[in-house]
This record gives structure tokens, C-alpha cells and sequence, in this order.
């Protein structure tokens, strides 16, 4: 794609809310990308070069380099074979909805990124792994993979190149703990989704036993653009170390909730005020959680950090995924604590004990206290709890991603949590 | 006994992996997608047909949202209940659904015409609160959009 625009992963959607065409995305300079990796002599390593200078990191949540981590899959003649790329379209993190944009409107972008990430890997065969919920992103994607497959873009022999790659669609039955990149990989397998112990790594021991990378819908989407553009042109679109841009999404009572690609590291400030117009009329902003409900609470005075993989930890939270929820004077921060808490204990695979035990607690514990049946000593059962989520306790993240925006809830909304013992009820209710 | 149809569906499916076991969720929808519904019988024949035991399947089964493991109405409506919909008033959107069906969550109306049942995020969140009517979403809800959009559903 051209690199005129400075939203290359959006800039040329239609409007209308279909799906950029076949002819439409090649007439922007789609599959040229593909044309300059496998028949213009670029090599696997100098793909994953590229990418490594980019500095293009991993946006489902985790902000790994995704060059790196493709450096890391064993090549050559004493690998194991074969290796598999796998991209995660599982996307449930609560209040996400911006791999959704991409599969639903720019679906051959992802399989142009699909074709080069497992070119570099040399792997020859790649599923995306989609959400059973996706259903109109199912249809666009099933017809995307046909018409690539026609254009001899997927198949044997891809544009004469001698390079072979199938990618196949695999629909999920819904669970969130398949987003996990291990537990997606049982759940591939025909498994139950339960993560697996790390070490070993997927780039290791993946998918049937064999190295696989398991890269995010936009990360991958960001690659032909870097292969086209270069390294320095996707620094250039950032406003930070972390290369591109961002898909940025805000929910919750603000005045136009949405959805918008923006330079890498946009503070949270302009993207609540100016992108999505402030609070509601009568409203006051209390907090937010930056990108999804798994990552710490900010407030007021975070909201002009850079939003990136790099600053928003000096600011005690994470990235995520970028698409932020926000917290109003109107909603009982309790309450969403206990709606996440809820959502995260109903979720657990029911494998690692501070996880299926602990969430449930603190669930009846956060129930008890919305109700007005809240007790002195509560606070400290939650925050010991939540002690006991930390990564290292559990395979996952599942756990630390519940313990990280409720401990933040009690520390930033402290007053509140008391309200709601002291007062026996719920204020808002 | 599954159908020729059935039996075709899966083999097609089983060909994308190098493992025979790894079809089983593939297969688990394809039959519910003919039936409505995964039944002891149809869980049984399907793990025969791909080698499993009814036992491990069984554990495949029960542990993913969408398959059904107990009949469910001609249409299901999944109702959002993650967080941004619950600020957005997906309680009140939920309140409303069960008081004009009639039902609870994991109930079925009495002419078998909606099974209502709570979804984790949609991942469609700027348009909260939100659900979904077997495949197709429904954005930005109130009880008069609800009313008219389940109309729709026969």
C-alpha cells in the first residue's frame, strides 16, 4: 500500500462499512509487498530485519517486538518442520473492538501481512484463528482467502516464486482464555483452551509440537506497509520509540465513542477530547483503563502520557490494546470492579488455584459489598487476594490482568470501596 | 448416526490438520449448526467418527461458550455483559429482555421461539450496549430497539 497516507492500516477503508475489495486494495498498491519479498530476491532475514528496525510491537496487548520474536524460530537444515504462523483473531479482551475493524474492512491486508511473516519464518502453512462471535468478519475473510488463492497470492508456487503457503480460517467456539497465545493453541489442537507452562516458548514448541509464532490482527496488518515504506517512514508515523501508528478506541459515557489509527504514543487527553469529544453533558471523568479491562486504572493526572508500550508503565499501567474505557461520576467504580472481577473469574480455565479459587472469592466479596452487605476487613481480604494473582503464581495472564485494574480501583477510588461498607449499600444505586 | 452432509463438513475441515483430533470443535459445531444442539447420541457418534472418547469430547464440549449441550430455541440471543455495555446499562437491556420473554438466563421461551443467554464482550464496544441474535449483532440498544429488532426473529 502507498505510504502517502500517514493512517496506512485504515486511510483507504470505504466509508460505507464494507469491505475494501480485491481490486480496490491492489489498485492502492496492495500484494506489491509480497511481489518485492518473493520475487524481488529479499530473503527471510532481511524480512525480519526490516521489521526488527521498525520496531514494530506486538499490539495484542503484550508489546513484544515482533521481529525478534521471529528471530527466535529455528531455521535451517536440523529445524523442526514444519513451522506454523498462527494470527490471533481471538479478540474478547472487554471493551477491545479494533482487530474487528481490520478483518471486517481490510481482510487482504491481513493475508498480504500472513503471506510475509511466514515467508520469514519459513513457515508453509498459517491459520487465523478467529472468534466464532466474528461472524460478518467469518464471511469476508472466507471470500478474501478464495479471491488470494485465485490471484495464486495463497497456494503452490506463489507468483512463480517457488514459495508454498495454505492458510486456513479456523472459527472458535468462544471462550476468552483462547486469546491467551497457549491456550489458543490447545484450543487449535481441538483442546481444551488451558494454557500451557512456559517454558517452552511457542517459537519452540507450538502448535502439534512444532515452532510457531502467534502474532496479533494488527501487528500483522502493519507489515506490508513496513516492507513497502522501510523502517525509517513507520518510525515516522509514530510520535514515540515504539514504531506506526495505533488503532485507538474509547467506550463508556464520552460524547462519540469510537475508533480511531493515530500516531503511535497520542496522549490519552487528546484522544478523549478531541477524537472523542468528552464526557457526556453532566458528567465528570473519574478514570480510565488505557486498553481493556485487564490493564491498571489511570486518572487525571496520567492523562498526558504518551500512550505506548514504553511510557504508559511510568504512569502504572500498561498499553493493552489501546482501546481505553472510561470511568464517570454517574458509574460506581465498585460496581465495575465487580462487573470485571465477574467477568475474569467466569473465564478462568479452572487450572491454576489463586486463579478459579481467588476470582470466584473476590467476586462474592465484591457482590457483598455492591449489595450493602459489605464488611470492615473486606478491603483487606481483596487486596491480599489480589497479592495472590501476580504473574509467576499462575501459567497465565489471565489472573494478573484481573488483579491489575482492581487493585487500582481501591487505590484510586478508595473512598468509594469505604462508602460502600460505612453506608451499607451502593451510593449510585 | 451422522448424516452424509455432517460426515462431509468434518472430513473437510479434518483435512486442514495434520492431527484427527484437533477437527473436534469443527465437528461439534457442524453438527450443532444441522441440529441446533449437541445431544449424549450426537456427542457419542461424533467422538466414534473421529476417534475420540465420548468422555474427552465431552470435556471439549462443555468447556466452550457456543457449543450447546442442552436444546436451545429456533433463535439465541447472547447478551453482552462485559463492562463497556454494563456502563452503557446492559443490566437494564438484560431486565427488560427477561421480563418480555418471560424467561432467565439459560431459559427458553415456552414456544421454543428464543433461548436468552449472557456473551462475554462483542467487541463492539462504542456501540454498547449490545447482543446478538443467533449471527447477527445489534448496536446501541434501548427496550424500543430491542422490541423491533426481535420482531424480525420468527
Amino acid at each position: 500500500m502507498t505510504g502517502s497516507t500517514d493512517k496506512p492500516l485504515t486511510g483507504n477503508v470505504p466509508r460505507d462499512g464494507s469491505a475494501l475489495g480485491l481490486p480496490a486494495y491492489e489498485q492502492a498498491g496492495g500484494y506489491q509487498a509480497i511481489r518485492k519479498v518473493l520475487t524481488g530476491g529479499m530473503t527471510p532475514k532481511a524480512v525480519i530485519e526490516d521489521v526488527k528496525n521498525a520496531n514494530l510491537r506486538g499490539r495484542g496487548g503484550a508489546g513484544f517486538p515482533t521481529g525478534v520474536k521471529w528471530s527466535f524460530v529455528p531455521v535451517g537444515k536440523d529445524a523442526p518442520n514444519p513451522t506454523y504462523l498462527v494470527i490471533n483473531a481471538d479478540e474478547m479482551e472487554p471493551g477491545t473492538f479494533k482487530d474487528r475493524f481490520l478483518l471486517e474492512r481490510n481482510p487482504h491486508q491481513l493475508i498480504e501481512g500472513a503471506i510475509i511473516a511466514s515467508f520469514a519464518i519459513e513457515a508453509d502453512i498459517a491459520y487465523i484463528f478467529l472468534r466464532g462471535e466474528y461472524t460478518l468478519a467469518a464471511e469476508r475473510l472466507t471470500r478474501a482467502i478464495a479471491e488470494a488463492y485465485e490471484r495464486h497470492y495463497l497456494g503452490r508456487n506463489i507468483l512463480g516464486s517457488g514459495y508454498h503457503l495454505e492458510l486456513h480460517l479456523h472459527l472458535s467456539a468462544g471462550r476468552y482464555i483462547c486469546g491467551d497465545e497457549t491456550g489458543l493453541l490447545n484450543a487449535l489442537e481441538g483442546k481444551r483452551a488451558n494454557p500451557r507452562a512456559k517454558p517452552p516458548f511457542p517459537v519452540v514448541v507450538g502448535l502439534f509440537g512444532k515452532p510457531t509464532v502467534v502474532n496479533n490482527v494488527e501487528t500483522i496488518s502493519c507489515v506490508p506497509h513496513i516492507i513497502n515504506n522501510g523502517a525509517a517512514w513507520f518510525h515516522g508515523l509514530s510520535r514515540t520509540k515504539d514504531g506506526g501508528t495505533k488503532l485507538y478506541g474509547v467506550s463508556g459515557k464520552v460524547k462519540w465513542p469510537g475508533l480511531w489509527e493515530l500516531p503511535m504514543g497520542t496522549p490519552a487527553r487528546e484522544i478523549l477530547e478531541e477524537h472523542a469529544g468528552g464526557m457526556r453533558d453532566g458528567l465528570k471523568f473519574r478514570g480510565l483503563l488505557p486498553g481493556g479491562s485487564s490493564t491498571p486504572f489511570i486518572v487525571e493526572e496520567h492523562l498526558d502520557t504518551p500512550m505506548d508500550f514504553t511510557e504508559m508503565p511510568k504512569a502504572g499501567s500498561r498499553l493493552g490494546t489501546g482501546t481505553m474505557i472510561v470511568l464517570d461520576d454517574h458509574t460506581c467504580p465498585v460496581g465495575m470492579a465487580w462487573n470485571m472481577t465477574k467477568f475474569f473469574a467466569r473465564e478462568s480455565c479452572g487450572f491454576c488455584t489463586p486463579c478459579w479459587s481467588g476470582l470466584g472469592w473476590a467476586e462474592r466479596i465484591l457482590r457483598s459489598l455492591e449489595y450493602g452487605h459489605g464488611k470492615s476487613g473486606d478491603l483487606d481480604k481483596l487486596a491480599s487476594q489480589a497479592k495472590m494473582w501476580s504473574p509467576g503464581n499462575t501459567f497465565c495472564a489471565l489472573a494478573p490482568g484481573a488483579a491489575d485494574p482492581l487493585e487500582t480501583a481501591m487505590k484510586y477510588f478508595r473512598a468509594d470501596f469505604e462508602r460502600h461498607i460505612a453506608e451499607h449499600r451502593c451510593p449510585w444505586r | 448416526m451422522l448424516t452424509t452432509e455432517e460426515i462431509r463438513e468434518i472430513e473437510s475441515e479434518a483435512a486442514h490438520y495434520p492431527k484427527r483430533e484437533a477437527v473436534s470443535i469443527d465437528a461439534l459445531k457442524i453438527v450443532q449448526k444441522h441440529r441446533g444442539w449437541v445431544s449424549d447420541e450426537s456427542l457419542r457418534d461424533i467422538a466414534e467418527h473421529i476417534g475420540m472418547s465420548p468422555t474427552d469430547l465431552d470435556s471439549i464440549a462443555t468447556f466452550y461458550n457456543l457449543i450447546y449441550r442442552r436444546p436451545v430455541g429456533r433463535h439465541v440471543i447472547s447478551v453482552c455483559d462485559s463492562v463497556s455495555c454494563w456502563i452503557m446499562g446492559c443490566e437494564q437491556t438484560r431486565e427488560h429482555l427477561q421480563q418480555r420473554l418471560g424467561v432467565g438466563l439459560g431459559e427458553t421461551t415456552a414456544d421454543n421461539r428464543f433461548t436468552l443467554l449472557p456473551t462475554v464482550c462483542l467487541g463492539c464496544c462504542d456501540h454498547a450496549p449490545a447482543l446478538m441474535v443467533d449471527g447477527d449483532l445489534h448496536t446501541d440498544l434501548d427496550p424500543q430497539k430491542i422490541d423491533k429488532e426481535l420482531e424480525n426473529y420468527k
